[in-house]
């Protein structure tokens, strides 16, 4: 039982970034309103931002922003500083984040302009009329 | 429907919490993350651009093709929104 | 160019005068945030969004037309077509001058600066482009989609 303890207390973040998850999946499949959809996806997309920047975290270490001049005298210890590489992924991945939902929005902006409905069930049958 | 899509949720996060027994715990300095790629762009980055900040270091030089199509994807977005709402001004 | 005031549309006095002191300083903050990119916190990506936030505080408080002043329509345009052409057009110089694409170290044979100095610079350069493409696509954005294509009256 301990042991069990033990290894969700060293990673509960993994176990914060999957319920966090499931919500924006379940909002996806689960509800027929379009815009719930959409605000789903994004739960989703900050789940997965927020596992990409865990990955980076090392215990003790420094912000990857250090001192030139230090640097260049003497080597950097590679574990006293956080890792960049997922900022910077993430970097980019949360501007086509922002790019995807203002395309989306502007898709269910010309759906609701031609159908006059977001409800999912709706506009099917609109469309088998 | 909606006890399926439940159904479907809690399947795939229960495959995924089962996944995380394999994963390093969290800040772990030794995790295959942060010893594979990055220790290189830590020790190297600065000598070989003189740039304080080492994620702008890698944004903008060691990763340069995948932030130009970054640029890329968000002018394609701003195309796309222009194109699917267009319509003209009512005089 | 009229005075900001004459807009009737908008909200109310407070938050018009609020937001007229607080833009200069969100830009000047913007511009800050994409040069210091190479020393703090920073870069293209989050100073354009803070740029492109301050259109858009505009357009939300006095309307899209006084925003449109400020930022008209085809400036606009021009803007997005020129963040991407800068950062392309970087890389395509290097080509040029005898290195790789997007290797800022061939600039050197241009500019005679070093090695070194070159690879930090086309760093700034390219966060240029990148500031300049995401600002006005933020703009555009707001614009399409709170006027529904329209582009003329909004929130």
């Amino acid at each position: 039982m301990e042991a069990i303890i033990g290894e969700v207390v060293a990673k509960y973040n993994y176990w914060i970034y999957v319920v966090l998850m499931m919500i924006g999946f379940y909002a996806m499949i689960g509800k027929r309103n379009l815009v719930k959809k959409l605000i789903g996806m994004n739960i989703f997309q900050t789940s997965i931002i927020l596992f990409f920047v865990s990955t980076g975290v090392k215990k003790g270490g420094g912000i990857p922003i250090v001192d030139k001049y230090k640097a260049l005298a003497s080597n950097i210890d590679a574990a006293t500083i956080v890792n960049p590489l997922p900022h910077v992924l993430m970097l980019t991945a949360i501007v086509v984040g922002v790019s995807v939902t203002g395309v989306a929005l502007a898709v269910l902006q010309r759906i609701y302009r031609e159908y006059g409905t977001l409800e999912e069930d709706e506009i099917l049958e609109k469309l088998q009329r | 429907m909606k006890n399926l899509a439940l159904l479907a949720t809690l399947v795939t996060g229960a495959l995924l919490l089962y996944g995380t027994k394999d994963f390093p715990a969290w800040g772990d300095p030794r995790d295959p993350a942060s010893t594979y790629l990055s220790p290189y762009y830590i020790e190297k980055a600065i000598e070989q651009t003189h740039v304080p900040n080492i994620v702008t270091a890698v944004l903008g030089d060691y990763r340069g093709y995948d932030t130009m199509f970054e640029t890329v994807v968000i002018y394609c977005a701003g195309m796309a929104v222009l194109s699917v709402l267009w319509r003209k001004k009512e005089e | 160019m009229r005075d900001i005031n004459e807009h009737t549309a908008g909200e109310d006095l407070i938050i018009k005068t609020s937001v007229r002191l607080m833009v200069p300083f969100i830009q000047v903050f913007g511009l800050y945030v994409i040069v210091h990119g190479h020393y703090s916190p920073g870069g293209g990506f989050q100073g354009g969004v803070i740029l492109g936030a301050s259109f858009i505080l505009l357009a939300l408080a006095f309307g899209m037309k006084a925003s449109q002043e400020y930022m008209t329509v085809s400036v606009n345009a021009v803007f997005n077509n020129l963040g991407p052409a800068i950062f392309v057009g970087v890389g395509v110089l290097c080509t040029l001058f005898g290195g790789l694409f997007l290797d800022y170290s061939a600039l050197d044979n241009l500019i005679p600066l070093g090695v070194v100095e070159w690879r930090s610079f086309g760093i700034f350069l390219v966060e240029v482009g990148v500031g300049v493409a995401v600002m006005s696509i933020m703009v555009l954005l707001y614009w399409n989609l709170s006027s529904g294509g329209a582009m003329d009256e909004g929130l």
